[in-house]
């Protein structure tokens, strides 16, 4: 018998507030709507997705002192939001992105562990660091994180609350009238931690859920990232959309595992992928060219170009050449609260770079922009879509990928329709879904409850 | 003053298998699904078929005790609980009419998170969320989160005093804030100006700016104005403290008197702290908070509560009035304190799901024939329930 395909793992992205959300086309609905969040999370259920994705925001974005307005601006709370879509879906798993600079983890492992109960096991969690002040003007705290502490604090913080999500090991709740004994034990949900971020005991009080604790993604790329993820996750959110650089980045991270005890298949790669489809490849490269033009205005190439440059640059025009001047180095403050202009690690070479490429195709600001700032990662028509992803796969490129439509709620509903039905036909996707938890899903195993700590109880 | 006849509002208290200690081993009682969804659904959804006003949820950041000041080493009672924000939110697509009120501790959480996410819960239910604030003087709820301490105080120590007045005064602070960022987006914020390129209207978003002794918040929100303007913040209150915080900030607060006369005394304070805010056209509601057994007749619900208690090892103390009796009686009770000047009642079930079934098929109809009940939602949101305007932006006015 032979060994059944390599799966493909497929989840959708509700895109909101990046410049990847085409808003002024006419079938672009409201992106703070509950409507419209059921709407893409049923879609998703139906093609049988492993899971639905919301990142993070914690202060309107700011370029030049003003709050930024070309893209979409406005979201939910995240954790309210997948508890609400719980109600609404029956098997896609629910991943919310939650930082761990602006949160407590007492807090943040009641809520996933509610949202866990409440989902009957479908809750993941993307930990995401942020440091900056900006943020943190409007916090208790405010920004009082030094950005090499960054990833130190994150996996702390992951730790602590694995300890509190294992403080209950499961069994303790027995509910039996006739003894009168709701608990088996006393001494429910203890737990102590102490270092320099976290100095917290106590009792942990909501009952170990039925994965255990989240499914954890993580999103790094740098060395560190790379190390956090191959230690802590369950997958990895970021990657490369290239074959060939997907291949490097997946045999990296999975050549990483076993360092930490585990096998290639306890950690999955899961890039995110942008898509634009047509009847032909012909038509959806035209589309495409159409849709990149919808999400790179004059404006917005202006602003991208303000966020690697540093500087005000609103008397260039769109149309027109790239500034001959160099990026204003020091302190990056044109545009806040952007997790993107992290990402320009050296601005004068990616300067130096955009320059030549425009000068050597004649591009002006925009078409560059356009250019240099992520072509969708599938064009086709649904059967070339189907075959590259598939080959990604085959290929360990990746394990699947997180799908970004860029029209809200409905730009998945093609996809859906017409891709997924090819990759169930060739038997790398999931006709039906087989388990209930998002662990299962992913094809990963149980949790095991976590080992009883000798917690020394500490005095009061 | 009401009077009789005129509508009463009708909130009950959701709380595990009930508020009584013994009730997770009643026989109706199903105390393995407390940490399921469909148990919190199947509440909700009884109570909206009463026509009720709205449920609160509790929580709180600590395990349920016996003892006030700290964990107990029980077994024999409910342990454990999920999140209220969450649980409201979780059945709030299942529901259509009735408000739904999460407990927020105050004191230990980010006022930004908590605003955005009952700015979401009202999104999610379409404008019925509401919020009950809470303050927390617990040393081992301090300890889980290890950013404040609080110091040992007996009641009646000035130190006690001191430290309620606090702690009322950053829930203040906290509602004022979340008030601020509930407004901070202009209800047309969102302007999808093709044209100019403009998704929103930049000047419609407002910095909150708020500095004070416990929090600083710069805002604007991450989420527009939620569908109610103003989700309906409320607070239970036992003491002057709480009277005044009730007063200044709140649409509601819940209130545990005696009597008819202690009802009456209690609303006199809040009307003063209301009037002393500069809120005296405000409608701020005062509903009598009371613990209730309810059966057919007298006899049967006393014996109920006896045998309650007997399984509990002690009579239940509470803070509330327990009421023991039929809904008839309930009705006299009721209709006699709101001529007392409450506007509306939180009942607490003592065994769920048999007193809120006896609420909802018991209570609510004898006091729809009463004509003191409505007899269909007369409106969409939980302020329209509530006779609550939706207001207008303090942003906007400027």
């Amino acid at each position: 018998m032979s060994k059944p395909a390599k799966q493909v793992h497929l989840a959708a992205h509700f895109p909101g507030v990046n410049n990847t959300t085409v808003w002024s086309d006419p079938r672009a609905g409201s992106h703070i709507d509950f409507s419209s969040f059921a709407y893409l999370a049923r879609t998703a259920e139906r093609a049988k997705f492993d899971f639905l994705f919301l990142a993070e925001g914690l202060r309107l974005r700011e370029q030049n002192g003003k709050i930024y307005d070309l893209d979409v601006v406005g979201r939910p709370d995240t954790f309210t939001v997948l508890a609400a879509l719980a109600a609404v879906t029956d098997r896609l798993g629910l991943a919310g992105t939650i930082n761990s600079t602006f949160n407590e983890p007492y807090e943040v492992a009641r809520q996933f562990a509610t949202l866990d109960h409440l989902s009957a096991g479908r809750a993941a969690w993307n930990v995401v660091t942020s440091w900056d002040a900006f943020t943190g003007e409007n916090f208790r705290r405010g920004g009082f994180l030094p950005q090499d502490q960054r990833y130190e604090r994150a996996k702390t913080f992951l730790r602590t609350a694995w300890e509190l999500f294992d403080s209950w090991q499961g069994g303790e709740i027995l509910a039996d009238r006739d003894s009168g004994m709701f608990l088996a034990e006393a001494d429910v949900g203890r737990f102590a931690h102490h270092d320099t971020h976290f100095e917290i005991a106590g009792r942990f009080n909501v009952p170990r859920s039925p994965q255990g604790g989240p499914v954890i993604f993580q999103a790094g790329d740098s060395d560190e990232g790379r190390e956090f993820a191959a230690s802590s996750a369950d997958a990895i959110f970021s990657g490369h959309s290239t074959l060939e650089a997907g291949k490097a980045f997946y045999a990296d991270v999975k050549g990483r595992l076993a360092r930490h005890g585990r096998s290639p298949d306890q950690l999955l790669i899961l890039p995110a992928a942008t898509f634009v489809l047509a009847d032909t490849d012909a038509e959806a490269r035209d589309l495409a060219h159409e849709v990149r033009l919808q999400q790179v205005s004059g404006a917005t190439a202006i602003a991208f170009l303000e966020q690697l440059w540093n500087r005000d640059l609103s008397g260039y025009d769109p149309d027109g050449p790239l500034p001959e001047i160099d990026p204003d180095p020091g302190e990056h403050t044109i545009a806040r609260g952007r997790a993107s202009v992290r990402m320009h690690r050296d601005p004068f070479a990616t300067a130096n770079e955009w320059r030549a490429k425009a000068a050597a195709g004649n591009l002006s600001i925009r078409e560059l922009i356009i250019e240099v700032t992520g072509r969708q990662s599938f064009i086709g028509s649904p059967a070339t879509i189907a075959t590259t992803i598939n080959e990604f796969v085959q290929a360990d490129a990746s394990d699947g990928f997180i799908l970004v439509p860029h029209i809200t709620p409905g730009g998945l509903d093609e996809f859906a329709d017409t891709v997924v039905p090819i990759l169930q036909e060739r038997g790398v996707f999931r006709a039906e879904y087989q388990g209930s938890t998002l662990r299962q899903h992913l094809g990963l195993a149980p949790r095991a409850a976590g080992r009883r700590r000798a917690v020394a109880r500490a005095a009061s | 003053m009401p009077t009789p006849g005129l509508p009463v509002h009708i909130a009950v208290a959701l709380e595990g298998a009930g508020w009584h200690p013994a009730a997770w081993r009643e026989p109706g009682a199903r105390p393995a699904e407390l940490f399921a969804a469909r148990y919190w659904a199947g509440l909700a959804g009884e109570a909206e078929r009463g026509l009720l006003d709205f449920v609160t949820f509790e929580d709180s950041l600590s395990l349920q005790s016996a003892d006030p000041a700290g964990p107990d080493e029980r077994t024999d009672q409910v342990r454990g609980r999920l999140d209220a924000v969450l649980t409201a939110a979780r059945v709030a697509p299942l529901t259509r009419n009735i408000g739904l009120i999460p407990a927020v501790t105050v004191t230990h959480t980010e006022p930004f998170h908590i605003s955005k996410a009952i700015a979401t819960l009202d999104y999610v239910s379409t404008g019925r969320a509401g919020l009950r604030v809470q303050v927390s003087a617990r040393r081992d709820e301090a300890a889980h989160f290890g950013r404040r301490s609080f110091p040992r105080v007996r009641p009646g120590d000035p130190a006690a005093a001191r430290l309620a007045r606090d702690l009322f005064d950053e829930a203040a602070d906290y509602v004022e804030v979340t008030r601020r960022l509930w407004d901070s987006w202009e209800d047309d914020a969102e302007i999808r100006e093709v044209a100019t390129g403009r998704f929103i209207d930049r000047d419609k978003l407002h910095y909150v700016d708020f500095e004070r002794r416990w929090f600083s918040v710069k805002g604007p929100s991450i989420t527009p104005r939620p569908p109610q303007g103003q989700p309906v913040v409320t607070a239970l209150a036992h003491g002057s403290e709480a009277y005044r915080l009730v007063g200044r900030v709140t649409d509601l607060g819940y209130v545990t008197p005696r009597d008819a006369r202690h009802a009456h005394d209690i609303v006199t304070e809040i009307r003063d702290a209301q009037a002393a805010a500069g809120r005296a056209a405000e409608t701020v509601h005062v509903f009598g908070d009371l613990l209730v057994f309810l059966d057919r007749d007298a006899v049967t619900a006393a014996a109920r509560k006896a045998r309650l208690d007997e399984r509990a090892g002690a009579e239940h103390a509470s803070d509330a009035l327990a009421f023991t009796g039929t809904p008839p009686q309930l009705a006299d009770l009721l209709q006699d304190w709101q001529r007392a000047g409450l506007s509306g009642f939180r009942l607490r079930p003592a065994a769920i799901p048999h007193d809120l079934t006896q609420i909802t098929r018991g209570l609510v109809p004898e006091l729809q024939q009463r004509g003191a009940f409505r007899r269909a939602y007369e409106a969409a949101t939980l302020r329209g329930l509530l006779g609550l305007p939706r207001p207008a932006n303090r942003y906007a006015l400027a």
